[in-house]
């Protein structure tokens, strides 16, 4: 016990970056160098965040505001369109996250393999990712329209009445998240190749002369190998999921009604009409609780990588 | 290597443009007093709806021929409650424009007018208001609009052809009304017995918000309780109603089939073209119908939202918008902001609207009248009017409590994904916010 927390002492002795904590010794940079930067944080985040605190527990016009304690966070939970917003918020993350997670193994692994035009399929793919969430938002509110919508239209054809995707409330989240992962499954193939391409031939070779087939590989190399690239794609799209807010506006507005309601959308809606410090204090608890459901996810996904 | 020249000349051009932003900014600011030689320029700022773009550039067409040394510049903003927040923010930044077109009633109590707002009491022009209109833009005593724009009435567009063909009469109660939705429907043809567009879910508050005027003749001190926190949407009988309307046509399958996603101009397509026969809206659309299919302007009519009591029918009526002066606007440009102001409110400003476009209603202003080719929806506001206790203001411009979520709800109501009394009860819930967020008595 005695040598493990001496060790770190006596290395930090050794290393310049700590002796400036101490005040005495040389750094590289000035006290005025820092400043600049230090001003632009404190004024554009500290500030902001502290007073956003303060003010998710005032009742706020934007004109005035009037201390009420925790008044809001009480409000913000009686809220029902909360309890709503709040398991449409998880059903949501943990499908887009999951779906992003398979489909972008399976892309992936296509995508490295020896197939004609592989460049050109890669960027396709890519290609969701870079256009603007709105726009495709707005672009498949049309499509998906139960009438004039070109998905029915093309269902219609081969003898299927299509439901209406965004105005029955069993399938709008669904019809959403199924966008979301259109649009995003190509930043979780992008990981998912990195990763892939980075294992060594060596090992696939070692296995093919061992008489493993194609599922061994994908098993026993490819899915362990592979664990860094799947923590980052689902920390990444669980977070994108649980903040998600851009395509479900743009496509139903959280309804019909409020069936496709998310803690962002609802929080939005309070902001319109004129709620401020009850908004400010449902992005308090957004904050919270994203952090709450990343913070020990990441732990346990990257200790299990340490243990691996 | 290769990204990196890129990547900080990238950093560079964004500084650069930051820079730059900031001056342009500044001196936009600055360059806008240089009004020595007696030439104004004022901007308005209005919605960007189509007819009340119109209406405002023709507005400042006509002034601008009067006054040949002031121009007004027209600018737009989003409607519904991101225009709200665009308001909202402006006024608190110090950055509206000189003058302004916000809603009256409640949605002005909240932009807190004795704080952010010129009071134009002492104005000639205040005397020729109507009363109904100077009460929605009055607080504490002072009055702080003119009006722009006519009254609009809540009530159902029907279609003439379709009742002349069937010989149906026009509905004075409830009853009435759905035994003419089920001749229509009974008679085939595709024809939609009520129309719904819930693709814009504003539409889907008309049973509910234009059965006002049936709810205040059946409990006159409604409004007032209201306000005190003393009568409630799900326990009184009369305000009810109009949640359990909304979910009636539902269930009765009365709605057109695509009531969902339809948005405001299929709705009025429908209407026009004989595809649909009721369609609960407020009677500002008309316009919009009208210039898109001129024939509707001989082919639709209106009446007011049918209630219990046939002897007590009438119409719910929206005041006109409110054009405001914000604190911030000094010195030429506030003479010139007043005089543009008082030409809004005066008969020559009502003949200016005139022209732009098909009138919403009878306007607040004294000696204004509506043009002879006036569309038929528009004439049939006219007697309800006319007639002592036939109409009464819309519960908004009554007590300054309206919840933000009615439009959602009511779409629930109407889909059958919510039954009426809860969602009248969720309703309540919701104004509660409103109420408390305005700081008044008994919330």
């Amino acid at each position: 016990m005695t040598v493990t927390s001496a060790r770190p002492s006596s290395r930090s002795e050794a290393s310049p970056a700590a002796k400036a904590a101490g005040g005495k010794v040389y750094t590289p940079y000035s006290f005025w160098f820092y400043l600049p930067t230090a001003v632009i944080y404190a004024v554009l985040f500290l500030v902001p965040t502290f007073a956003s605190f303060y003010y998710s527990l005032t009742r706020w016009s934007l004109f005035e505001s009037k201390f009420i304690g925790l008044d809001n966070f009480v409000m913000f939970f009686q809220e029902p369109a909360l309890v709503k917003g709040f398991t449409n918020t998880l059903i949501y993350a943990v499908v887009t996250s999951g779906s992003k997670v398979v489909l972008g193994l399976l892309l992936a692994v296509l995508l490295t393999s020896q197939i004609v035009g592989r460049g050109y399929l890669r960027s396709v793919v890519f290609f969701p990712v870079l256009v603007s969430t709105v726009g495709v938002g707005l672009l498949f509110q049309v499509m998906m329209n139960p009438e004039r919508g070109i998905i029915n239209g093309a269902l219609g054809v081969i003898g299927i009445d299509g439901p209406g995707w965004l105005t029955d409330p069993k399938w709008a989240l669904m019809s959403i998240a199924a966008v979301d992962v259109w649009k995003g499954v190509g930043l979780a193939t992008l990981i998912y190749i990195a990763g892939i391409v980075s294992i060594p031939r060596e090992y696939m070779e070692a296995a093919r002369v061992d008489g493993a087939g194609a599922w061994d590989t994908f098993r026993r190399i490819v899915l362990p190998l592979c664990k860094p690239a799947t923590v980052t794609v689902i920390i990444l799209s669980l977070i994108g999921g649980l903040r998600s807010f851009e395509l479900i506006w743009a496509m139903t507005r959280g309804g019909p009604g409020f069936t496709s309601d998310v803690i962002s959308s609802v929080i939005y809606k309070q902001y319109q009409a004129g709620f401020y410090g009850l908004s400010t204090a449902g992005n308090v608890i957004l904050f919270v609780l994203v952090t709450a459901i990343v913070l020990p996810l990441n732990w346990f996904l990257n200790r299990k990588e340490v243990d691996m | 290597m290769r990204f990196r020249p890129g990547a900080s000349g990238l950093a560079l051009l964004a500084v650069c443009s930051l820079t730059l932003a900031a001056c342009s900014a500044g001196s936009l600011g600055s360059s806008d007093d240089a009004g020595g030689s007696g030439a104004v320029e004022i901007t308005y700022l209005t919605t960007n709806q189509d007819q009340d773009v119109k209406e405002a550039e023709q507005l400042a067409k006509d002034f601008h021929a009067k006054n040949s040394n002031i121009t007004v510049k027209v600018e737009t903003r989003p409607g519904g409650t991101e225009g709200d927040n665009i308001i909202k923010t402006r006024l608190s930044t110090g950055d509206m424009v000189d003058i302004f077109n916000y809603n009256t009633g409640s949605l002005f109590n909240a932009i807190a007018p004795q704080k952010n707002l010129l009071s134009v009491n002492d104005e000639p022009w205040v005397k020729d208001l109507d009363e109904n209109f100077k009460k929605t833009v009055t607080a504490d005593g002072q009055v702080y609009g003119a009006p722009v724009g006519g009254f609009q009435g809540g009530a159902i567009l029907y279609s003439i052809p379709v009742y002349e063909k069937l010989g149906l009469t026009i509905p004075k109660t409830w009853a009435e009304f759905m035994a003419n939705n089920a001749k229509i429907k009974a008679s085939g043809g595709g024809v939609a017995p009520v129309i719904q567009t819930y693709g814009e879910t504003w539409t889907s508050q008309l049973f509910v918000l234009g059965d006002f005027h049936n709810v205040s003749s059946a409990e006159p001190d409604f409004a007032d309780k209201y306000t005190k926190n003393q009568a409630k949407y799900a326990t009184s009988p009369a305000a009810l109603k109009g949640f359990e309307h909304t979910e009636a046509v539902h269930d009765a399958g009365y709605e057109n089939k695509d009531f969902a996603s339809a948005k405001l101009p299929d709705g009025l397509k429908m209407l026009a073209t004989g595809k649909g026969a009721h369609y609960p809206i407020l009677s500002g659309v008309v316009a919009n119908m009208v210039a898109t299919y001129p024939d509707a302007a001989k082919t639709v009519g209106l009446f007011a939202l049918p209630g219990d009591d046939a002897s007590k029918n009438g119409l719910t009526l929206w005041t006109p918008g409110g054009l405001y002066i914000p604190k911030t606007t000094e010195g030429a440009k506030l003479d010139a902001a007043k005089k543009f102001q008082a030409f809004v409110a005066s008969p020559d400003g009502c003949k200016s609207q005139n022209t732009a476009g098909a009138p919403t209603g009878p306007y607040a202003v004294k000696g204004c009248t509506l043009g002879d080719d006036v569309p038929k929806a528009i004439k049939d506001m006219q007697p309800y009017l006319d007639k002592e206790g036939s109409s009464s203001l819309a519960l908004e411009f009554l007590s300054p409590v309206k919840g933000p979520s009615l439009e959602q709800i009511t779409v629930e109501v109407g889909s059958g994904i919510r039954k009426a009394k809860d969602g009248a009860a969720r309703y309540d819930e919701d104004v509660k916010k409103q109420a408390q967020q305005l700081g008044l008595a008994g919330w």
